[in-house]
C-alpha cells in the first residue's frame, strides 16, 4: 500500500487559516490502513481544527467526507455537487488523490493534509516499512525476494557496501542491511551462486528517470 | 618490456614484485591549492602513490581530479577516487575521459559514504551505479573502448583500476566471495578498511589465499596509526564497518597521555613488518589522516624507504 503521515497540525491549520467553510476529505484505502487519512483520521483532524478556530473566536463551518477512493473518476464524483460550496477542501489521501481531486475541481483549493511516504507494509501496528520504490522493472527474481532497490540506502545492486555492520545498514542501526538479507535467503534457499553473478547495470529509464510514468492497456480500455 | 594496463607507476611497483606503499591525501574545504601542494610535498618520494580523496565522509571538498592534478605537479602519482554517490554514468564516463586526457592512471572505485554522514544531509544521492559496476565500466573503457552504452570511445583512459575491501563486515564466510565478484569485475588492486584486528584480517586473507584471488589481484593492506584515545574510541564506536579491537584502546591508554601518538605509530609500524611476511598481502596503504607530515617518518621507521624504482 502507500503509506501516508499526517503533517504536522500547524502547517495544516497554515494552509486552511483563511478558509470559512471547509471539507475535509478522507480515503477508504491506502491511508485508512496505515491510519492516517480515513475516515476517522478525518473526524479527529476535523475536531481539532473546529477547537482550534474556536479558540480564535473564528467561526468556521468544517465538514467531513470519506470516499471509497480518491484516485478513481467515480468516487470522486460523490461531491460533485458540493464541492464548489465550500473555500477550501483538504484532502487526506495520498499525493495521487489529492491532484486527482485538484485536477477534478480546478476551480478549488485543494490542500494535501498527508505527506505521502513510501510503498510499504505493515511490520506490526503503528510501524510501516518501506518495501517497494515503483522502480518499473523488478528484479526481486535474483534477490531472494528482498529489493535492494527500495531497502538498500546506496540502492547497491550488489552489495553489501563495506558499511554494513552486523547485518544492520551504515545509516541507522535499527535498518536492516538488505544486502544482509538477501543473502541469508539465497542461503536458505540454496541458490548462494546467484550471488556470485555481477548484477549488471539497471535501466533507469522505468524509473522516474525516464520522466512521469503511464501504463496503458488497449486490451481492458473501454 | 611487460605490457602494462596504464604504465602507472604503482602498476609497475606491483608487477615487479616489490612491496608496493601508498598514501593518502584529503583535500581542502576550499579552493585553496596551497593546502594540497603543502600535504603532497610531505609525501612526494615517500610513497608509490597517492589517492586523493573524493567528497569524503560526504563532506564537500576540492574536487578529486582537481587536487589530483596539483599533487601530480607536486611530483606525486594520484589515485583519483570516485564515489557512486555524487555522479551518474554520464558524469563518471565524462570525468575519467578527462582525467585520463590529464595524465591520470590510477583510479579506485567506491561506493561512498552515504550522504546522511556529511555536511549536506539534505542531499539527493546519485547511487546511479553500484562500485562494482563502476570497475566493469572503466575496465571496459580501457580495454574495449567502449561506453557502458556500447558507443566506441575515441581514444581509451588507461587506468590502473582499484576498488576497496573490509574483511571486518559481517559475516566474514562471504566478504572473500564479494572480492571474488570485485575480481570478476576486473579488478587490478584492491585497498583494505583500515586494519586494527590483525586476528580477523589473517583469517579473511586465508580464504582470499585458498580460493587463489591473491594470485589474481594485489591487496594492499589498509593501515591507519591512532593519533589519539579520542581517535580510537570514535573509530570503534562510530565509523561504520570498523573493527577497533579493545586491547588496542588499552594498549594506547597504558601508554601514558603523553605518548599516546607516539604508540600509534609504533603499532602502525609493527603492522606494516607484519605485512610485509603474510602472503597475499602485496604492500600497505597508509591512510594517515591529517598527519601526511607524520608520513615520511612512518615509512622510515617502517623500513619502507627508500621506495624503489621500475621503469
Amino acid at each position: 500500500m502507500i503509506v501516508a503521515k499526517q503533517k504536522p497540525f500547524e502547517e495544516i491549520v497554515d494552509m486552511v487559516k483563511d478558509a470559512d467553510k471547509l471539507l475535509i476529505v478522507g480515503c477508504n484505502e491506502c491511508v485508512t490502513v496505515c491510519e492516517a487519512g480515513g475516515k476517522k483520521e478525518v473526524g479527529i483532524l476535523a475536531s481539532a481544527l473546529r477547537m482550534y478556530f474556536a479558540n480564535q473566536g473564528r467561526e468556521v463551518q468544517i465538514d467531513e467526507r470519506t470516499l471509497e477512493r480518491q484516485c478513481d473518476h467515480e468516487y470522486l464524483e460523490e461531491i460533485r455537487d458540493i464541492a464548489d460550496t465550500y473555500d477550501a477542501i483538504l484532502s487526506l489521501a495520498c499525493g495521487v488523490g489529492v491532484q486527482f481531486m485538484a485536477e477534478k475541481y480546478h476551480s478549488q483549493f485543494v490542500y494535501p493534509g498527508v505527506n505521502t511516504c513510501f510503498l510499504g507494509a505493515t511490520e506490526e501496528r503503528g510501524v510501516w516499512t518501506e518495501r517497494c520504490q515503483a522502480c518499473g522493472s523488478c528484479i526481486l527474481a535474483v534477490t531472494g525476494g528482498i529489493c535492494p532497490v527500495s531497502r538498500c540506502a546506496k540502492r547497491i545492486l550488489n552489495g553489501p557496501c563495506g558499511g554494513s555492520t552486523k547485518g544492520k545498514c551504515e545509516i541507522n542501526k535499527e535498518v536492516d542491511c538488505a544486502w544482509q538479507l538477501i543473502v541469508d535467503r539465497l542461503k536458505a534457499l540454496d541458490r548462494f551462486s546467484d550471488y556470485e553473478k555481477i548484477t549488471p547495470l539497471k535501466d533507469w529509464s522505468t524509473d522516474r528517470a525516464g520522466g512521469p510514468r503511464k501504463v496503458v492497456r488497449e486490451d481492458v480500455k473501454l | 618490456m611487460a605490457e602494462y594496463k596504464s604504465g602507472s607507476n604503482l602498476e609497475k611497483i606491483l608487477a615487479a614484485g616489490a612491496f608496493a606503499f601508498t598514501g593518502e591525501l584529503g583535500p581542502p574545504r576550499g579552493a585553496d591549492g596551497d593546502v594540497v601542494r603543502k600535504k603532497a610535498r610531505h609525501l612526494s618520494g615517500v610513497v608509490d602513490a597517492v589517492n586523493i580523496t573524493d567528497n569524503q565522509t560526504a563532506v564537500v571538498r576540492m574536487s578529486s581530479w582537481a587536487a589530483s592534478l596539483i599533487a601530480a605537479s607536486e611530483g606525486l602519482e594520484p589515485v583519483y577516487q570516485m564515489v557512486c554517490r555524487d555522479r551518474n554514468r554520464l558524469a563518471m564516463q565524462a570525468d575519467v575521459c578527462g582525467a585520463a586526457a590529464l595524465g591520470i592512471t590510477n583510479m579506485l572505485c567506491l561506493s561512498g559514504d552515504h550522504q546522511r554522514f556529511g555536511d549536506h544531509p539534505g542531499a539527493k544521492g546519485v547511487f546511479d551505479i553500484d562500485s562494482m559496476q563502476l570497475v566493469r565500466m572503466v575496465k571496459t573503457m580501457r580495454d574495449e573502448g567502449r561506453f557502458l552504452s556500447g558507443g566506441e570511445m575515441n581514444g581509451r583512459p588507461k587506468m590502473f583500476i582499484g576498488a576497496a575491501a573490509n574483511p571486518f563486515a559481517e559475516p566474514l564466510a562471504w566478504r572473500v566471495h564479494r572480492l571474488a565478484k570485485k575480481i570478476a569485475a576486473g579488478v587490478d588492486f584492491i585497498q583494505t578498511q583500515s586494519i586494527y584486528n590483525m586476528e580477523r584480517f589473517a583469517e579473511w586473507l586465508r580464504r582470499a589465499n585458498d580460493m587463489g584471488l591473491t594470485e589474481k589481484t594485489y591487496i594492499l593492506a589498509g593501515v591507519t596509526p591512532m593519533k589519539s584515545v579520542a581517535m580510537a574510541k570514535y573509530l570503534q564506536s562510530r565509523v561504520p564497518g570498523m573493527d577497533v579491537p579493545d586491547e588496542v584502546i588499552k594498549r594506547l591508554r597504558s601508554a601514558g597521555r603523553k605518548n599516546v601518538a607516539e604508540e600509534g605509530i609504533r603499532m602502525a609500524c609493527e603492522q606494516i613488518e607484519r605485512f610485509k611476511e603474510m602472503k597475499g598481502v602485496a604492500g600497505v596503504h597508509l591512510m594517515a589522516i591529517e598527519w601526511e607530515h607524520r608520513v615520511p617518518e612512518i615509512a622510515q621507521r617502517a623500513g619502507l624507504l627508500p621506495r624503489p624504482r621500475v621503469d
